[in-house]
């Protein structure tokens, strides 16, 4: 599945990264919190959040999302936006909650990241 | 890169600045990709930098955050003279957070960050002294598990 699947699905607004939805969904995580993003996704996952501040940008640059899901129609500032399109992050905006917009991607297929997948390193 | 030879990275970081946060990890992700260094060890070194940055922001008003990549290995040091950590060993657990109301609203402040520096990185040391600051160095040697 690629980012113009997800969003079809979703019925998503493209906010800003509208030239990089042929790239690929590997995997899914739906949070709020940076620090579970941070430790328990692995590359070109798609993060669904209800967050929209500057640090999201910047936790999806440091793990190498592919893009990232807004729920509930929400709309982050210009400044957040210019930032993710400096990254090359896509964000999406959907009005659909986080919980219906975790569970319409699960049912097109998309699962998590397995935890076995996320230790990191020689450990 | 010639044997022995490194490149060195360092940046101050400020205090409670959360707009800048993560500038300094965002540069040195930058510079490791710029030199051949393999995508997922970038990753694995940058999420580590970034943990050791926002908690030097969030628990220790500020510091230095500074990287210096050799050919086959990358080191990270991240130092403090903030308040340092009583108990290192509590510290290290996962879902330990003194982090303030504030800091969870943006996301973090669950515990989790010292615990992924040590999962990310091959190597790992905390010095920590009351009232004299904190220094963490982690060491990320450049051996690809992408096949
Ligand atoms: N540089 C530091 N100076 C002083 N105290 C620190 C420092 N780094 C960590 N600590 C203490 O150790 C605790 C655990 O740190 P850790 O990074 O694991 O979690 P956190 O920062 O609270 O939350 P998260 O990293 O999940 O956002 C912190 O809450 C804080 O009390
Ligand atoms: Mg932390």
């Amino acid at each position: 599945m690629n980012l113009r699947d997800v969003q079809k699905l979703l019925d998503a607004t493209i906010l800003t990264g509208g030239e990089l939805l042929d790239r690929t969904v590997e995997t899914c995580c739906g949070s709020d919190l940076m620090s579970d993003v941070l430790a328990f996704t692995k590359r070109n996952t798609l993060l669904c959040t209800g967050l929209t501040n500057l640090q999201v940008v910047r936790t999806a640059d440091m793990t190498d999302l592919c893009a990232i899901v807004v729920v509930r129609g929400k709309i982050p500032s210009e400044e957040v936006l210019e930032a993710a399109a400096e990254n090359c992050l896509p964000i999406l905006s959907t009005e659909s909650t986080l919980f219906d917009t975790c569970g319409i991607l699960y049912k097109a297929g998309i699962r998590g990241c397995l935890k076995k997948e996320c230790s990191y390193g020689r450990k | 890169m010639a044997e022995n030879k490194s490149l060195k990275l360092g940046f101050d970081v400020a205090g409670g600045d959360f707009e800048r946060a993560g500038e300094a990890s965002a540069k040195i992700k930058k510079m490791l990709k710029m030199i051949g260094v393999p995508a997922d060890i970038v990753r694995r070194i940058a999420i580590g930098t970034y943990e050791a940055e926002m908690n030097v922001i969030i628990h220790a008003g500020g510091g230095n955050v500074a990287a210096e990549a050799f050919t086959d290995a990358t080191v990270i040091t991240v130092s403090d003279k903030g308040p340092g950590i009583p108990d290192i060993e509590k510290a290290l657990q996962e879902g330990y957070s003194t982090a303030p109301d504030h800091v969870r609203q943006m996301g973090f402040g669950a515990g989790m960050g010292l615990p992924n520096m040590v999962k990310c990185s091959d190597e790992f040391d905390i010095k920590s002294v009351v009232g004299e600051g904190t220094t963490i160095t982690m060491r990320f040697e450049h051996i690809s598990e992408d096949l």
